[in-house]
C-alpha cells in the first residue's frame, strides 16, 4: 500500500492504493465516483474512458502508481452542469439508450474534439472505434459528435 | 421446477388484475383502480399541521402533492428501450399533466402492489397501454370534479392541460397542486364514468419524447447496478465452476486471503445440474475491501474442482450432431396437407441446411447487485434486474426468509436483452451479505460474463421445399433443433416448448398447402436462456434466407414473392395445425392479437417503397430484404450494401418499415429499431460462443466480438406505420428480419448464399 495525491477534476485527493490498482477503481470505489464505468477490465470497451491531461484513457488499464500528478478528468469533471457541447448535443440527439457506455463515449468524444475541432465522419468514426455501445447508439453518436463540433 | 419462461404464459390479463381487479373493484365499489387506492390507502398523506404538504394519490402509479408537483411511477425496467418514459408519457398524457414539470420515480419490486414487473418479451406497452392511460384518466376526472364543484359549473365544460384544469367558457384555471387537498375526501369515481380522451386529442403519445434520464446520463450521474454505495459495503468477487454442473472438490484460501483488502473467502454451495434460472452457480468467493482486491484476491485462489458430467461437452460436435439428426424424422408439431405427397409430385425440390452458434448477452455492464442481509434476517437488495419480483422470490428462496422480507429496489440497468431477468446474480450478493453479516456488492467481470451468461442456444435447420412444374410452392418442411431453455431446468426438455415454436417457427405465415415442421432431440449442457428476440434469431434467419432461394427458383423478385404467398389479406391461425401442443401468440389470444397478412404485406409494400426497391435493383444497387413479424408486430426490412474505396463491404443503408398499432414514442421506437439493427449486425457477423471440454473458449471483447462504429450501419432508415390499432412492443421486432436481409444482400453481392452464422462480410 501506498499514499498517491491525485489531480482530478481540480481538486487534490489522497488516496491510500497498492500501486497496480487501476485509475478505474481508485475513481469508483476509492473516491465514491460512479460516473466512469467497468466495461471489460482490458481496454476492450471505453467505458472507462476519463482523461489525463486531456488525452482519452481507458482507466481500467492505468495503474495509480504511473499517474503522478497528472491532471484527470472524470464524466462529472467535463463541464460544471453538464453543459459541455458534447454533452448538449448528446441531450439534443438524444444519443442514450441504456446509457452505461455512454460516460465512456461521451469522455472519448471530449478528447477527439480536444485534439481535432472539426473532425470528419471518418476521423470521428476511427476516433470512435475503441467504444463499445451493445444497444447500438453509433448513428447517434456520431451525429452528436459533428453537431457539437460545428458549436465549438 | 419448470422455469417462468415470460413468453410461455398467457400473462396479460392475469397480470393486470393484480392491480385492476374486477372482483376487488366490484367489492370497493369505487374504480377499476381501486387496489392502487387501496395499497395507499387513497392516500391523502398529510405529513404535518394545517398548510403543509398534501397529496393526492388516486392510484399507485400517480401522485400530486399541494406544491404542485406530479410523480409518476415506472414499474417496469429501464434497460435502454425507453419503457421508464414511455409508459410515464401514457399517463401524463391522458391526466393533461405538464410533462415538463413531471418527476418519475422506480417502483421497488412488487407484483401485488403494481401488477407485472417482468420487462421482456417486448411488452410493457402492449400490457400497460391502457392500464397507463385509464390511472391517468381517473386522475384527471377526479381533478377536473373538485375544480367543476368548486367553480359550481358542470365538470362537462372542464377539461385538463399543462397540469391545469381549465374551463372552457370563463377561462378559469387551477393548477393540480390547488386542487390536491380539495380532493381529501372524495371517493374513486365510479370507472364506467370514467372517459379516456379520444385519439385525436392525445398530445404526447405519437411524439417524440426525450428520455427522462438523458441529463442524467450525459452527465454521469444515473445510477445503474454497481453505482450504489452503502456503509461499510464489501465487494465479492467469485470463482464460479468451470464446467456448468462441477463442484467444489476443496480449496485453499492461503494466498487470497493475503492480498491486501481481501477480508473473507466464502463458498457458495451451487444448484448442481442441470443449474436452473434462477440458482447461484457453485463457487468460492472472494470478500474484500474494494474490487481490486477481490479480483486479485480470485486469481490467488486455488480451487480444486470435480469437473462433472459436462466436462467433455463440446459444443462444435453437438451442432454437428444436431445437424444431422435433421435428416431424420422429428416431432411433428404442425402439420397441414401432406408434405410427402408434394414431395413426390415435385418437379423441382430445395434441400437446405442453416445453423448458428451460441450467443452471449455481453451487456456492457456486467452483471452486479448488492444486498444488505441484516441481523433480523430481511434482505435489501439493489439491482439492475428485469425481473424484480422473480428477484425477491429467489433472494426469499435462498435465505430461507418470506418473501414480505425481501426488498429489491431496481437500478437502471446498463443493458439488458433478457440476461438480467434472471437472478443468479442477486442471489449470490444475498448469500454473501449473510456470509459476511455486511453490505455485499457481487461483481462480475467481463469474463465472468461471457462464461456463466444464460446464452442464446445454438442451433441446427434444415428446410426442404417443393416446386411444381408451374413454379408453385407446393411444399414446406422445417426441421428445427437447439437446446431448449426448459433444459436449463430439466433434463426431460430434449424438445424446444410451444413457446420456442412459436417464436417464429411455427408461425410460418406463407400460403402454402402442404406444410410440416418438425423438432428434433438435443441435451443443455450450459445455461440457455432468452436473448433479444429469442428462437427468432435463428428461424428468420433460414425462413426468410430459404424464402429468397425459393423466389429466385421461382423467377420471381423477393418482394413480389412475399407478398404473393401471404395470399389474400386476411387473419390467419396456426392452432387448427398444431400437432401435439399450443400456438402461444407471445401470450395473447389471436382473436385479441390476429396475424394479419394484410398488416405484414403493408408494411413490406412500405419498405420497398422507401428503399426505392425497384428502382435501386435496376440500377444495379445491392439489397437483399426479409419481412418477419415477431412479438405481434409487423416489420419489413430491406439492407443496402457497398463496397468501399479498399474494398471491404459496408452496410450503407437499412429499410425498416414497422407496424406496431398505435406508436407511443416514436423517438424511442426509432431508437430501438437503430440499435436492433446493429445488435443484429453483430448476431450476423462478429459474435460466437463455443465451449470445449465444457468450458467456453471466448473470454472477453477480443474474442467475443461485438459489432464497433466502423462496422455499423451507416445510415438506419425507420418508417412508422400510422395506426390506430391497440400497440405492441419494438424491443425485440428489429432483429429478427435484418438477419436475414443482410445475407440475402450478401448473395446479391458475391453470389453465395450464406447457410450459417456468424458470417464474413
Amino acid at each position: 500500500m501506498a499514499s498517491y495525491k491525485l489531480n482530478i477534476n481540480g481538486e487534490t485527493k489522497e488516496v491510500e492504493a497498492v500501486e497496480d490498482m487501476p485509475l478505474l477503481w481508485v475513481i469508483r470505489d476509492l473516491l465514491d465516483m460512479k460516473g466512469t464505468k467497468f466495461g471489460c477490465g482490458q481496454s476492450l470497451c471505453g467505458a472507462c474512458t476519463v482523461h489525463l491531461n486531456g488525452v482519452a484513457v481507458r482507466s481500467c488499464s492505468v495503474q495509480i502508481s504511473s499517474v503522478g500528478d497528472g491532471e484527470i478528468t472524470t464524466i462529472e469533471g467535463l463541464s460544471e452542469n453538464g453543459d459541455h457541447p458534447i454533452q448538449k448535443a448528446w441531450v439534443e440527439h438524444i444519443v442514450p439508450q441504456c446509457g452505461y457506455c455512454q460516460s465512456g463515449q461521451i469522455m472519448n468524444a471530449a478528447a477527439l474534439l480536444n485534439s481535432n475541432a472539426s473532425p470528419s465522419e471518418d476521423d470521428i468514426v476511427a476516433a470512435m472505434a475503441g467504444n463499445l455501445c451493445r444497444c447500438g447508439t453509433y448513428n447517434r453518436i456520431k451525429e452528436a459528435i459533428m453537431t457539437a463540433s460545428k458549436s465549438l | 421446477m419448470l422455469p417462468n419462461i415470460p413468453f410461455l404464459k398467457n400473462k396479460n390479463r392475469e397480470d393486470q388484475s393484480k392491480v385492476f381487479s374486477p372482483s376487488r373493484r366490484d367489492f370497493l365499489k369505487f374504480g377499476s383502480l381501486a387496489t392502487g387506492g387501496l395499497f395507499l390507502g387513497i392516500s391523502f398523506q398529510c405529513s404535518g399541521p394545517k398548510g403543509e404538504t398534501v397529496t393526492f394519490a388516486p392510484n399507485v402509479y400517480i401522485s400530486i402533492n399541494s406544491d404542485n408537483e406530479v410523480t409518476l411511477v415506472a414499474h417496469r425496467s429501464e434497460m435502454g428501450t425507453g419503457i421508464r418514459t414511455t409508459l410515464p408519457q401514457i399517463m401524463a398524457d391522458e391526466l393533461g399533466a405538464d410533462w415538463s414539470k413531471i418527476k418519475i420515480i422506480q417502483a421497488e419490486g412488487d407484483e401485488e402492489k403494481y401488477g407485472n414487473q417482468n420487462t421482456d418479451g417486448s411488452f410493457s406497452v402492449r400490457m400497460f397501454y391502457e392500464p397507463m392511460r385509464k390511472a391517468g384518466a381517473t386522475a384527471r376526472h377526479m381533478l377536473i370534479a373538485a375544480a367543476a364543484a368548486d367553480w359550481g359549473v358542470d365538470a362537462s365544460e372542464c377539461d385538463t392541460e399543462n397540469g391545469m384544469v381549465v374551463h372552457a367558457g370563463n377561462g378559469k384555471k387551477l393548477s393540480f397542486g390547488d386542487l390536491a387537498s380539495k380532493l381529501k375526501d372524495a371517493p374513486l369515481p365510479d370507472p364506467e364514468r370514467v372517459v379516456l380522451k379520444d385519439f385525436s386529442k392525445l398530445k404526447l403519445i405519437g411524439t417524440d419524447v426525450a428520455i427522462y434520464d438523458v441529463n442524467d446520463i450525459a452527465s454521469g450521474k444515473a445510477v445503474f447496478g454497481a453505482d450504489v454505495n452503502l456503509p461499510n459495503m464489501k465487494i465479492a468477487v467469485v470463482k464460479r465452476t468451470p464446467v456448468i454442473g462441477a463442484t467444489v472438490i476443496s480449496y485453499n484460501d492461503e494466498k487470497a486471503l493475503a492480498v491486501p483488502g481481501v477480508e473473507q473467502v466464502v463458498k457458495i454451495e451451487g444448484s448442481g445440474f442441470p443449474p436452473g434460472l434462477d440458482k447461484a452457480l457453485e463457487g468460492v468467493a472472494v470478500i474484500a475491501t474494494n474490487t481490486w482486491a477481490a479480483i486479485k484476491g480470485r486469481e490467488a485462489l486455488e480451487v480444486e474442482w470435480d469437473l462433472g458430467e459436462n466436462q467433455n461437452y463440446n459444443s462444435g460436435q453437438q451442432l454437428a450432431e444436431m445437424l444431422e439428426s435433421t435428416k431424420g424424422k422429428g416431432k411433428v408439431r404442425r402439420e397441414r396437407g401432406d408434405f410427402d405427397t408434394a414431395g413426390r409430385s415435385a418437379s423441382k425440390t430445395l434441400e437446405r441446411t442453416y445453423e448458428a452458434p451460441f450467443y452471449a448477452h455481453a451487456t456492457i455492464e456486467p452483471p452486479a447487485a448488492i444486498a444488505d442481509v441484516k441481523e433480523d434476517g430481511s434482505c435489501e437488495v439493489w439491482a439492475p434486474s428485469q425481473h424484480p419480483q422473480w428477484a425477491r422470490g429467489a433472494v426469499a428462496a435462498a435465505l430461507g426468509v418470506e418473501i414480505a422480507n425481501v426488498k429489491v429496489n431496481v437500478t437502471l440497468l446498463g443493458g439488458g436483452f433478457g440476461r438480467k431477468s434472471k437472478p443468479d446474480f442477486v442471489v449470490e450478493a444475498a448469500l454473501l451479505s449473510k456470509a459476511a453479516k455486511a453490505p455485499v456488492r457481487v461483481q462480475w467481470t467481463r469474463e465472468d460474463d461471457l462464461h456463466f451468461d444464460f446464452f442464446h442456444s445454438h442451433s441446427a435447420q434444415r428446410i426442404n421445399a417443393t416446386l411444381d412444374s408451374s413454379g408453385a410452392l407446393t411444399g414446406w418442411n422445417h426441421h428445427t433443433v437447439f437446446p431448449a431453455i426448459g433444459a436449463t431446468g430439466s433434463k426431460e426438455e430434449l424438445h424446444p416448448s410451444d413457446g420456442e415454436m412459436g417464436l417464429g417457427c411455427v408461425d410460418f405465415p406463407f400460403d402454402v398447402p402442404n406444410i410440416r415442421i418438425e423438432s428434433h432431440e438435443s441435451t443443455g449442457n450450459t445455461r440457455v436462456g432468452w436473448l433479444r428476440s429469442v428462437s427468432n434469431i435463428h428461424h428468420a434467419f433460414a425462413i426468410h434466407a430459404m424464402m429468397d432461394e425459393i423466389a429466385e427458383a421461382r423467377g420471381k423478385d423477393p418482394i413480389e414473392n412475399a407478398l404473393e404467398l401471404l395470399g389474400e389479406d386476411r387473419d390467419i391461425t396456426f392452432q387448427s395445425e398444431m400437432v401435439g401442443g399450443e400456438y402461444g401468440n407471445y401470450g395473447e389470444k389471436i382473436e385479441d392479437y390476429p396475424w394479419n397478412t394484410g398488416r405484414m404485406k403493408n408494411v413490406i409494400r412500405t419498405v420497398a417503397e422507401k428503399s426505392n426497391w425497384t428502382a435501386n435493383k435496376a440500377a444495379g444497387k445491392i439489397m437483399g430484404f426479409a419481412a418477419h413479424k415477431s412479438f405481434l408486430t409487423y416489420v419489413g426490412c430491406v439492407v443496402v450494401l457497398e463496397k468501399g474505396s479498399d474494398g471491404k463491404t459496408i452496410i450503407s443503408d437499412v429499410y425498416y418499415a414497422v407496424d406496431c398499432g398505435i406508436a407511443v414514442n416514436t423517438d424511442r421506437i426509432r431508437s430501438q429499431f437503430e440499435g436492433g439493427s446493429q445488435f443484429a449486425t453483430s448476431l450476423a457477423t462478429t459474435s460466437a460462443i463455443t465451449f470445449e471440454k465444457g468450458q467456453v473458449q471466448q473470454n472477453n471483447f477480443d474474442t467475443y466480438q461485438i459489432i464497433r462504429m466502423p462496422a455499423s450501419p451507416k445510415t438506419i432508415h425507420v418508417h412508422i406505420i400510422e395506426s390506430q390499432i391497440k400497440p405492441t412492443g419494438v424491443g425485440e421486432p428489429p432483429v429478427p428480419p435484418f438477419i436475414p436481409a443482410l445475407a440475402n444482400a450478401m448473395y446479391q453481392m458475391n453470389g453465395q448464399r450464406i447457410y450459417k452464422l456468424p458470417f464474413t462480410i
